[in-house]
């Protein structure tokens, strides 16, 4: 907190933008101070990446202004906005995927050598160093194609560093990191600080928020509600102005008494993934797959429905086995998978609400191979009041919805099959915690109501919150198990990166 | 702080090497084609591999890889151009009409006003592309039946002959240096040269970036209509200049000259290795493409074997081609999600 008094490095003054009829963002103001790390925070829907997109330059603001060092700036498009010096990280990678990865991080200001030609050693090397920056061992040759969420991540973190913006929007960045990584992530932020640039940071976990910014600007409905230094508020103050109402618990949990075993996993092993691998989750249970991003968790999820095969070892769900590779058979079966990337696996994007609701029932739906609209569309207005979807229309495509509501249609598709066992893996990635309450209120009404839930999360507190049991995987082994009482951040952390309580200090 | 440390990968392993080499293996791969396939023919035929048969070859194939240069750029950026056979003709015969109605033009000139022919047709069709923002499927196709249109009416039923186009033009098609005809090094060096732009220049790289994620595109301030539209002009002109160079190989022109041309440019192109969703490929790739699908053709001439087995060739090396990519790109992908979680140190 430097120079709080002087003239701000970016000053947003009643900037608003409405799309149609809709008013995404209307006469929001802040300051950003060079030196500090601003929180931006607000449910989902609050305005936050459209405010995000004007300061990127995709969208020009309906009115208001915007001022650097004290000059009205007029961004023409995103080559203009980063010509000022404003770098952004958006919530969704924006990747290449035929292209390298370094290639990814200098596109279109590739390092120049003789004769404007592009000096391909030399941009390997930048990118290396910038790796070296964040602490993560990428090869800058390879192709983005197949890279993970968390390394496409890290990816667009290289990307805005590499430009030394002097403000920069972190749009969720860290939705998708391990702990490690955000800690590595913070600490770049604090040396940008150091430097004397402006870090707008976007988070829905508060307490990323507290741990790494000075001040706070809280949005609701597309205003800008609150700004105030980050020690005047607390959690709940923030709550509360986001979604403009106390919230119950974070995380519910009505205690019950699991029932018989629906799924059984003996020895299940996929060679060089995991190994080894025996559970089992019963009616009316949360078993959580706890562990470091590339500990397996999602690969015992996808052999466990059937998407790759496993090598050896056994899958029961009530009581029958799953053949090896079938998830048909393993929908039958009563399982349902909610993927982790719901844009690309778990959602037609250009389809409408009620269609992707439909889509995992459209046997029942159907007549003589013939789809009847009118059920689709009943169907869909069923689950959509039962997971208090907000929409606008139901013919509207899903790309029109925010990320917790888009969440809602894939549970929704899936539960309208009326499963036995839910595999759900990363809930609430990059939902708000509005919405995020919501999807752990719904799942433990479904638990409550017998169905057997195995969840993956990289989010302590939701596993720690919603679990009833906790297995703790790493390098694609089962090294811990905890119930619900013994379960704690510490010991969950030490299982998980192998650590004994002993060495660590 | 951590005590897990993978084990760095063998940098012999390493996937953008092995990627590359698969790509590199690409072109390799149809270069060993194109000599398995004319090593074959000439046990079968002896003949197949006179000087005069070889320049033949090269001629044959040359005006394709030249189409199949503007071609590759214009599918990288996940458009087609459809309407390059048309084109092709239309210039062919302005510029043959110009010959014989203006004796002594300059060589050079008729050149260039097949080029701005060319030019013109593919400023339309980049403009219609990126301003109206209509699928370039449907201007280029819609191209290609308006400029044959035009032609029919221009040529009106008549065919420019020998005659008219003066020797020093016809000269192109026929004379050698160092016994290669001078049409395939003139094919040769603009190959050379787009491949050399499309590796070094940022401007080439951003159709690249155009075709692998229009969205990440805009995002990154890439100015994607002038680039597509850039590219168009560029397929248009060497559409052009193959057109004066279909009118000195062949001294003669009428109507249908060029016809078909685009089917056969487009499938050089995929058998080359450039992607028919854009984002990635390459010049030579595409031209050595063009050289193998010739190459073929000839061979069925020379070993006496129907011509109406040429399509069907044509046909199943194109699905070998796309099948070949499919299963590399599955693999790549596969190899390299396995592959990470190596380099995560934690």
């Amino acid at each position: 907190m430097t120079q709080s008094s002087t003239t701000p490095l970016l000053m947003v003054r009643d900037v608003s933008k409405s799309f149609g009829a809709v008013a995404a963002v209307q006469g929001v103001s802040f300051p950003l101070y060079a030196g500090e790390a601003h929180a931006l925070l607000g449910e989902n829907g609050a305005g936050k990446s459209t405010l995000v997109k004007i300061l990127a330059g995709v969208h020009g603001a309906d009115g208001g202004a915007l001022l650097m060092d004290g000059e009205p700036v007029v961004f023409k498009g995103p080559a203009a906005s980063r010509a000022a010096g404003v770098s952004v990280i958006y919530q969704e990678p924006t990747l290449f995927p035929d292209l390298s990865v370094a290639e990814n991080i200098f596109m279109g200001r590739h390092p120049l050598g003789v004769g404007r030609r592009i000096d391909r050693a030399g941009m390997n090397r930048e990118a290396t160093a910038v790796f070296t920056r964040l602490g993560v061992q990428l090869d800058p040759e390879r192709v983005a194609r197949g890279l993970s969420v968390a390394d496409q991540q890290i990816v667009e973190i290289a990307k805005a560093l590499s430009f030394n913006a002097r403000v920069l929007v972190m749009d969720e960045p860290t939705a998708a990191l391990t702990n490690v990584e955000v800690e590595r992530l913070f600490e770049v932020i604090r040396t940008l600080r150091a430097q004397g640039a402006a870090v707008l940071f976007i988070s829905h976990r508060l307490e990323e928020a507290f741990a790494s910014c000075q001040r706070v600007t809280i949005m609701r409905d597309g205003r800008s509600i609150r700004t105030a230094p980050i020690e005047d508020v607390t959690i709940d103050d923030i709550i509360r102005s986001m979604v403009g109402r106390d919230l119950d618990a974070l995380f519910p949990k009505t205690v019950t008494e699991p029932g018989e075993v629906v799924l059984d996993v003996a020895d299940l092993c996929r060679g060089g993934v995991f190994d080894d691998i025996s559970f089992q989750v019963r009616r009316g249970e949360i078993v959580a797959l706890a562990g470091l991003v590339g500990a397996g968790r999602t690969e015992v999820a996808r052999a466990v429905f059937g998407i790759d095969r496993r090598t050896s070892g056994t899958v029961r769900v009530n009581g029958a086995e799953l053949p090896n590779g079938q998830p048909l058979a393993a929908m039958n079966a009563g399982v349902a998978l909610v993927p982790e990337d719901r844009r690309q696996q778990g959602l037609v994007m250009d389809m409408s609400i009620d269609q992707n609701v439909a889509l995992a029932s459209l046997g029942r739906l159907s007549r003589f191979g013939l789809i009847r609209r009118s059920s689709e569309r009943e169907l869909a207005t069923t689950w959509a009041s039962r997971l208090q979807l907000k929409f606008s229309r139901m013919g509207n495509t899903v790309s029109t919805l925010s990320g917790g509501n888009q969440q809602k249609v894939v549970l929704g598709k899936w539960l309208a099959r009326n499963p036995s066992l839910l595999i759900i893996d990363e809930p609430t990635r990059g939902i708000d915690v509005g919405t995020k309450a919501e999807v752990h209120r719904i799942l433990d009404r479904l638990v409550a109501q017998g169905l057997a839930v195995l969840m993956i999360s990289s989010e302590l507190p939701e596993v720690l919150g919603m679990a009833d049991r906790v297995l703790v995987l790493r390098e694609g082994r089962i090294t811990a198990e905890f119930t619900r009482a013994e379960a704690d951040e510490d010991s969950l952390m030490r299982a998980a990166t192998g650590q004994s309580p002993e060495v660590a200090a | 702080m951590s005590v897990i440390t993978a084990p760095a990968p063998a940098p012999t392993d390493r996937p953008a090497s092995r990627m590359e080499s698969l790509l590199r293996a690409r072109e390799l791969g149809i270069a060993l084609a194109i000599l398995v396939v004319f090593g074959l023919t000439t046990l079968n035929n002896h003949a197949f591999a006179q000087v005069a048969s070889i320049q033949q070859l090269l001629n044959g194939a040359a005006l394709i890889a030249l189409l199949g240069v503007g071609e590759t750029l214009v599918i990288i950026t996940r458009n087609v151009d459809l309407s390059v056979g048309s084109v092709v003709g239309l210039s062919a015969y302005i510029v043959g009409d110009l010959f014989k109605h203006h004796h002594g033009m300059p060589v050079l000139l008729g050149i260039v006003i097949a080029i701005a022919v060319g030019a013109t047709i593919g400023a339309v069709n980049g403009l219609v592309t990126t301003v109206a923002r209509v699928p370039s499927l449907v201007v280029t196709l819609a191209m290609l039946y308006i400029v044959r249109g035009v032609d029919g009416v221009i040529v009106h039923g008549t065919t420019i002959d020998p005659a008219s186009i003066p020797t020093a033009f016809t000269a192109v098609g026929y004379q050698t240096l160092f016994g290669i005809p001078w049409l395939a090094l003139i094919v040769a060096v603009v190959v050379a040269a787009a491949g050399y732009a499309m590796r070094s220049f940022r401007s080439s790289r951003d159709l690249y970036a155009i075709g692998s994620n229009p969205d990440a595109a805009a995002l990154a301030g890439i100015p994607s209509g002038r680039r597509v539209f850039t590219a168009f002009l560029i397929s248009g002109a060497l559409a052009g200049l193959a057109g004066a160079l279909f009118l000195a190989l062949h001294a003669q022109i009428d109507v249908s000259g060029g016809s078909g041309y685009e089917l056969t440019v487009i499938a050089a192109v995929v058998v080359g290795g450039v992607a028919i969703f854009g984002g990635s490929g390459t010049v030579l790739g595409a031209a050595l493409g063009a050289v193998l699908l010739n190459t073929i053709n000839q061979a069925l001439v020379a070993s006496r074997v129907s011509s109406f087995w040429n399509g069907a060739i044509a046909g199943a090396l194109l699905l070998a081609a796309i099948a070949f990519d499919r299963w590399l790109s599955l693999r790549v992908t596969r190899s390299l999600r396995s592959a990470e979680g190596a380099h995560r140190d934690l």
